[in-house]
């Protein structure tokens, strides 16, 4: 039976190919078979976790209390130079300047996506809103929240900056971020779960070393990752730690 | 810890001396120029059992005027601000001393002696069983909720 590798559901589509190609790498590294399982959503995901069918995750950052402190997975590496960081858009004509111009009963466009949606939350906490008084419509991916604001069925979207920043030039001319997040420190992160735990240092080292290889550089290329910086296990207990803070909301 | 400095001082300032809760104290200077917090930042900070700063994030270094160097090693009531009443501050350490967060909106002091508002929340660093330090992340907060601190803290005095 091989191990499973996933990959957190919000990445990007063009890289579907780059996880199948690391994949590859990845049972070479390890020296034994890995199955690479994607999941259309968040929950699905995190139902196979918890029936411990995960031994290796790509992880969001929401998902990393509940990986680490409750399923025993440890950190390997995350990727370099790059943090998640949220973008809330409005319309480009929107009379919408700030966070303080908006007000209850406004209408949000967002996905699954629970850290990015998380920290929108947080930029619009200035303004006193909430779930409680907003309404959210929920979708699929990121062009299809673009779209919702677009065409005004909502008021406001939330978007990974990333997946901002990838929407096509004529979409994103019709938007206009309202607030970017600037937080740099919340990132996804690879863990290993407890069947592999023996394999974490290695594995850390040989992703550490993986943009010096011309092999392994193709396959950072095709991720989209410049690198891989290693992860110790105090940095992710500062991230749990730090995200932990983020989920209350104030009354 | 140092006075602060009336070099360092924009405006006019008011002089204070704050007692800690360790027994120390510290002559401050403040003015009354409010810096608004920044759209889409957090403030971090952490600091050892006994809250001593051991790290701080470019916001903070930013918002609190200090150089990351000034503020390593020092306590975290450098930004103690004396509109703030120490039964925040108790209520803060009695929180987190059990291992719970503390959510709370504080006036903090900057090195230039003027303040900014923010909604903090303290965590607990527990690693195998033992705090081993605390967390501290600060948000943008809303204007009301400053409002209503402005009013209702000096009768907490």
């Amino acid at each position: 039976m091989p191990f499973q590798l996933t990959v957190s559901p919000d990445f990007t589509p063009d890289h579907i190919s780059g996880w199948y190609i690391f994949n590859t790498w990845l049972q070479k590294a390890l020296d034994e078979g890995v199955h690479l399982e994607l999941y259309n959503n968040f929950n699905d995901q995190r139902s196979a976790i918890q029936s411990d069918q995960v031994d290796l995750i790509y992880a969001n950052p929401y998902d990393a209390a509940m990986l680490v402190r409750e399923k025993g997975f440890l950190p390997v590496a995350r990727p370099g130079g790059v943090a998640d960081e949220a973008i809330i858009a409005v319309r480009d004509d929107s009379p919408t300047q700030a966070v303080e111009d908006l007000s209850s009963g406004i209408r949000i466009a967002a996905t699954d996506d629970p850290d990015v949606n998380l920290m929108c939350a947080i930029m619009l906490e200035p303004a006193e809103l909430n779930a409680e008084n907003t309404q959210r419509d929920e979708k699929e991916s990121y062009p299809l929240v673009a779209k919702a604001v677009i065409q005004g069925q909502v008021d406001l979207g939330f978007f990974l900056a990333e997946a901002f920043n990838s929407l096509s030039g004529v979409t994103r001319k019709q938007l206009r971020p309202l607030v970017t997040s600037q937080i740099h420190i919340i990132h996804h992160a690879l863990l290993i779960g407890p069947k592999l735990a023996d394999k974490q240092q290695r594995l850390s080292e040989l992703l550490a070393g993986m943009s010096e290889d011309p092999k392994g550089s193709g396959v950072l290329q095709s991720l989209g990752f410049d690198s891989w910086v290693k992860v110790e296990e105090e940095e992710m207990e500062f991230m749990i730690d730090l995200m932990d803070t983020l989920t209350y909301q104030p009354a | 810890m140092h006075d602060m400095n009336p070099d360092d001082i924009v405006g006019d300032y008011r002089e204070h001396t704050l007692t800690f809760q360790d027994g120390s104290s510290r002559h401050v200077l403040v003015t009354d120029i409010e810096s608004p917090y920044p759209d889409g930042r957090l403030i971090v900070s952490r600091t050892d059992p006994a809250g001593i700063i051991t790290q701080v994030n470019h916001s903070f270094v930013e918002m609190a005027i200090y150089s990351e160097d000034e503020l390593l090693g020092q306590p975290h009531h450098i930004l103690r601000h004396p509109d703030m009443p120490p039964a925040a501050f108790k209520d803060l350490w009695d929180t987190v001393q059990k291992g719970e967060k503390w959510h709370g909106y504080v006036k903090n002091l900057r090195k230039d002696g003027g303040f900014y508002w923010v909604l903090a929340t303290v965590i607990p660093n527990v690693r195998n069983g033992k705090i081993t330090g605390y967390t501290s992340v600060r948000r943008k907060p809303a204007r009301r909720k400053i409002e209503e601190c402005i009013k209702t803290y000096p009768t907490l005095f």
